[in-house]
């Protein structure tokens, strides 16, 4: 099978459903002529020109706000933030409007757009370009959300959320963007289910939910830990709303024990909801308590060396898989 | 308070056109007369603004739209609904939480939906329709149709930074929209020129590079010829227009809300004495462009139709509890 980055492969997505159907077009700062500033529509606009690839004013409430309009008269739009924390100017109108339309019309409206964007931290971005989200959008009912981690995932993801008739936040964390795999052939046409999580690696002794990249650190920490005889079972969910508990709960049953890792906050975070939900439905699984890895509940600071204190990484991780297994 | 009033254009419509712009007022006001009475007796479960006293804009501007436009109201949507062309019957029976509501009871007074005759919402949060409705107009034009979106909202919307955002990007791609400002003169119960650097709305949409009419929102002729103006500039591909309505609301900002404090009785006479419906009825009469007897015949009409209107909503049925899980995805 052929490579491609998680950027290329989610581009070519993204070019593919704009051939498919006319009604899609992209908003952002620098989605134009210029290809995004995470190169994320290169040479579209050549092919579909301007009023599909939509250079905006820096207001992103503006275009969040005008995309969900478009959207209520039957355009696909997507709506590209560059990074995740822009997006936090347009909440109200995400929350409000775009999650609540659908239900309000009582299905009479569709809502069949996309809000994209990077998230993570590792970049020395600092703190205005270094936001995590997921599970602020998750809390939300009328939202999907998804996060893949790999270009395959990121292509066939990103096609099922511009085919959605629901509100989707495809967020791409930024330590994913450059990185190589397996995508199969464009004339396949994949397109990945939203609420289907996968296993990234098979294991025996402990499950490990990552989140994002951190589905990454937590495939190194098991490798490492392998060289132990410490058998790891990583569990990418991809989407986080819907979130496929099953497949966590069939891994629990097999591990008996389960580590959440999520480079976004504890508190009240997606960790929480997955720890809650495997409680509620897997208790007599567990052999432990269910334990959270986190990044630490502070803005993110500039500096390489704060930056780095403040996220889970693949030692922590084996650490804390370590500490699992000694419950 | 003063206001400046636009000079009356002399009535050049069919005498059926106009004798339509007063039913159509005379819907709306008779409607949420009823609606207000409802709310007295607690039929109406949550919030009720009127528009009573505002008329003359949302009939003005809505006798140009086809049934394929859009509208995006406020809070105080009642009357827009109603000239789109939702009935009275599915208004007041939202309002009373029934299944036969134009929302089917999900929405309420401030959340009225009917995509079938292009009433594409009001919202209970100040400025995002105006947002929606210029983002209709992008989909519109990415489909290449000519249908025209517009946008009612209040002097309080136009404080919004929505509306400057919505205006910036409906003049730089020349959306086919219409900003409708109904200046009503306070946002909830704050006087707008307390809170306006410049109370001169019109001045705003000038801001934005689009042409932007005072009219007088209590004449629904001066109102019907700036929008007639507007929508035909939207539909044919020129850009968007702010028109930016003077207009008063006599009643309290909410049903049941105490109405002191923050305006006169001597004002809201004074603007009950501009009330638009008796206005074009008296020019009407006066031009004898129709007898009195024939607008007699109408309010009669009318009055039934709204009683009626109560009478089949509070007869409705309640949603099925089992409902309300649905919708919430596609």
């Amino acid at each position: 099978m052929r490579e491609l980055t998680f950027t290329e492969a989610a581009r070519e997505g993204l070019a593919e459903e704009m051939e498919r159907d006319p009604m899609v077009f992209v908003v952002g700062e620098g989605v134009g002529e210029r290809g995004g500033n995470f190169a994320t529509t290169v040479g579209l606009y050549e092919r579909f020109g301007p009023e599909r690839l939509r250079d905006t004013p820096i207001a992103e409430r503006g275009f969040t706000g005008l995309c969900t309009g478009a959207a209520m008269g039957g355009a696909r739009p997507v709506v590209d933030y560059m990074f995740f924390d822009f997006a936090l100017d347009a909440l109200g109108e995400i929350i409000n409007q775009t999650a609540k339309i659908q239900y309000m019309s009582d299905g009479r409206l569709k809502m069949p757009i996309v809000l994209r964007g990077c998230v993570g931290i590792g970049s020395s971005a600092a703190t205005h370009h270094s936001g995590s989200y997921y599970s602020l959008f998750a809390h939300v009912p009328g939202l999907r959300v998804v996060a893949p981690t790999t270009p395959r995932d990121a292509k066939g993801l990103l096609k099922a959320a511009i085919r959605s008739d629901d509100p989707v936040v495809f967020m791409e964390h930024r330590g994913l963007l450059s990185l190589k795999g397996p995508v199969p052939d464009a004339d396949l046409d994949e397109v990945i289910p939203f609420g289907s999580a996968t296993v990234r690696r098979a294991g025996t002794d402990v499950t490990v939910v990552g989140i994002a990249y951190m589905v990454n650190r937590a495939v190194a920490a098991a490798e490492e830990l392998a060289t132990s005889g410490v058998s790891v079972e990583v569990i990418d969910p991809r989407s986080l709303a819907p979130l496929d508990i099953d497949t966590v709960l069939a891994s629990v049953a097999k591990t008996g024990r389960l580590l959440v890792v999520d480079e976004d906050y504890a508190l009240c975070g997606m960790g929480a909801e997955i720890a809650a939900q495997v409680a509620d439905r897997g208790f007599d699984d567990l052999d432990a308590p269910v334990r959270r890895l986190n990044s630490l509940p502070a803005p993110v600071p500039y500096s390489p060396p704060l930056e780095a204190a403040l996220v889970p990484t693949s030692a922590s991780i084996a650490q804390a898989v370590r500490d699992l297994l000694a419950e | 308070m003063v206001v400046s009033l636009t000079s009356r254009p002399t009535p050049g419509l069919p005498t059926d056109e106009l004798v339509e712009l007063y039913r159509q007022m005379l819907v709306i006001r008779r409607t949420e007369e009823q609606l207000a009475r409802a709310h007295q007796q607690g039929f109406v479960h949550g919030a009720c603004h009127t528009y009573v006293g505002e008329e003359a804009i949302a009939v003005g501007v809505c006798a140009h739209l086809r049934i394929d436009d859009a509208v995006f109201s406020t809070h105080r949507g009642h009357g827009h609904a109603l000239a789109k062309g939702v009935s009275p019957r599915a208004l007041i029976a939202e309002l009373l939480g029934r299944s036969t509501g134009v929302s089917h009871g999900r929405g309420g007074s401030m959340h009225v939906f009917s995509p079938e005759v292009g009433m594409l919402g009001t919202s209970g949060i100040v400025g995002p329709s105006i947002l929606m409705a210029t983002g209709i107009g992008y989909a519109y034009r990415l489909a290449k149709s000519d249908r025209v979106s517009v946008a009612f909202f209040g002097d309080g919307g136009s404080n919004n930074g929505a509306f400057h955002e919505a205006l910036n990007m409906a003049a730089i791609w020349k959306l086919p929209v219409l900003f409708v400002c109904e200046n009503n003169q306070y946002a909830t119960e704050v006087p707008f020129v307390t809170v306006a650097g410049n109370p001169d709305v019109s001045a705003r949409g000038a801001a934005y590079g689009m042409p932007s009419p005072a009219v007088d929102g209590n004449d629904v002729l001066a109102v019907h010829a700036a929008a007639g103006a507007a929508i035909a500039r939207a539909r044919s591909g020129e850009g968007p227009t702010l028109l930016a309505c003077t207009t008063y609301r006599t009643r309290p900002h909410s049903e049941g809300m105490r109405d002191s404090g923050y305006r006169t009785r001597e004002e809201v006479e004074e603007w009950r004495g501009r009330d638009p419906i008796k206005r074009l009825r008296e020019d009407l009469v006066l031009r004898e462009t129709v007898d009195s007897g024939a607008l007699d015949a109408i309010d009669r009409e009318v009055l039934a139709v709204a009683r009626e209107a109560l009478e089949w909503a509070t007869a409705s049925p309640w949603p099925d509890p089992a409902t309300v899980m649905e919708h919430v995805y596609a």
